[in-house]
């Protein structure tokens, strides 16, 4: 290397120091919680669903391109089969048309499974307060983490992203009801009881005055 | 104004109601028992031939008299023009138009759509279903003024009834005769299918 160049090529660096170690020498021991290692396993390969029905699944999408890079967290398998995933991502609006048909990918995945409803209308209707959308999928499947914005941009879903992750971590394996699976009430199918319902989707803002007494 | 409606007039002389130039486009106003007759000719004869049924719809004024109009779109290929056929539906009438599949094969999802949306009849539609809602859909028909905009049962009996709907069973097994793919079918399944079973998987 020219004397006053830059360090480049393979040139070892001056304090280079080769460790060298017996093999005999490597038995070593790591104590560790094992729910810590489980749950720093799943939290960084978190598999997603991504269930993008609107504009947002525009900014999935564009989190899970090279810019932002989901893969950086352990994301970038998408799993579009609900049995292989871990988080179902709800990007979008949400008609009751649609209800049966999220609950029915939420109830195929496997435990442990989170959800992360990602945008205004997939958290609370958003501006869709009408008679065709469901005003939050919190009523339908339970939910870990909601994202707001519309859409959010890629920064607010790994923000989420990273909010579910500490979730993850902390999970204690001594919780014996952590992996339990929320049964719908066998009549109505719903999960939370209806006059919870009615009050979640509680109209706000400008629409407080349009009425359900007809014209 | 578009040539075709002198033809429809000296034609129709009854069927014909008033004709009017908006913006370069030409309506005309049809008596509702006559639409099929003369989208009929407007489809057949060739110095129409309006091959296109590019939109069938409805609209709902806050008009005393005739609040409902269907409306038809039409387009000419060959002769490039568009002709825009309206039936106003008088208060109190029935809501019932005859509809057009005979001559346009792809008014099926348009009728149905208008039928879920606004509640109107298509007289002869082999298959007249809501297609945007789901079939058990007990409100009402969204589109019309009469209707509140969040619908008319509260957000939980909503909710409700949309998870008691089962998503596959608003595909009808008549869309799957008329498929490509009904020879590939089982012979059992065709069978079944010929027996005029409506409900799938």
């Amino acid at each position: 290397m020219e004397k006053g160049g830059a360090p480049v090529g393979l040139t070892a660096r001056p304090d280079h120091q080769l460790v060298t170690v017996s093999p005999q020498s490597q038995e070593g021991w790591v104590a560790t919680r094992l729910d810590f290692l489980v749950n720093w396993g799943r939290a960084n390969s978190l598999w997603p669903m991504p269930f993008g029905t609107a504009c947002c699944a525009i900014e999935f999408m564009a989190t899970a391109a090279s810019k932002y890079d989901l893969a950086r967290f352990g994301m970038e398998r998408m799993s579009f089969s609900p049995r292989q995933a871990d988080v179902l991502i709800c990007a979008g609006r949400v008609p009751f048309k649609l209800a049966p048909v999220i609950r029915r990918i939420w109830q195929q995945m496997l435990q442990p499974k989170w959800c992360i409803s990602m945008g205004a209308c997939a958290s609370t209707g958003g501006m869709f307060d009408n008679y065709a959308v469901v005003q939050g999928i919190d009523t339908i499947i339970p939910v870990d983490v909601y994202v707001p914005g519309c859409p959010p941009r890629p920064e607010g879903l790994i923000y989420g992203i990273m909010m579910l992750q500490e979730k993850v971590k902390r999970e204690r394996m001594s919780d014996e009801r952590l992996r339990d699976e929320m049964e719908p009430d066998p009549t109505s199918k719903l999960y939370i009881p209806p006059h919870a319902i009615d009050e979640l989707s509680e109209p706000f803002g400008n629409s407080v005055h349009q009425t359900r007494s007809g014209l | 104004m578009n040539p075709s409606v002198d033809r429809i007039k000296t034609r129709f002389p009854t069927a014909f109601v008033r004709a009017e130039v908006i913006w370069g486009e030409t309506t005309v106003y049809l008596r509702t028992e006559s639409v099929l007759d003369v989208v009929k000719y407007l489809h057949d004869d060739e110095s129409e031939r309006y091959d296109y049924l590019s939109d069938v719809t409805a609209v709902e004024y806050r008009d005393l008299e005739l609040p409902l109009q269907v409306v038809w779109h039409l387009r000419s290929l060959p002769y490039r023009r568009f002709l825009r056929l309206k039936a106003e539906i008088a208060k109190g009438d029935p809501l019932k138009v005859p509809s057009v599949m005979p001559v346009y094969s792809g008014a099926d999802w348009l009728e149905r759509e208008c039928f879920d949306m606004f509640g109107i009849q298509f007289d002869g539609h082999p298959d007249l279903r809501r297609i945007l809602m789901w079939e058990q859909y007990a409100e009402g028909y969204p589109l019309r003024k009469d209707f509140p905009l969040r619908g008319r049962f509260s957000r939980s009996e909503q909710l409700r009834q949309a998870l008691a709907a089962q998503p596959e069973s608003r595909y009808s097994m008549t869309e799957l005769t008329i498929a490509d793919a009904f020879e590939d079918l089982p012979l059992e399944m065709r069978q079944r299918l010929a027996g005029g079973e409506k409900t799938g998987e």
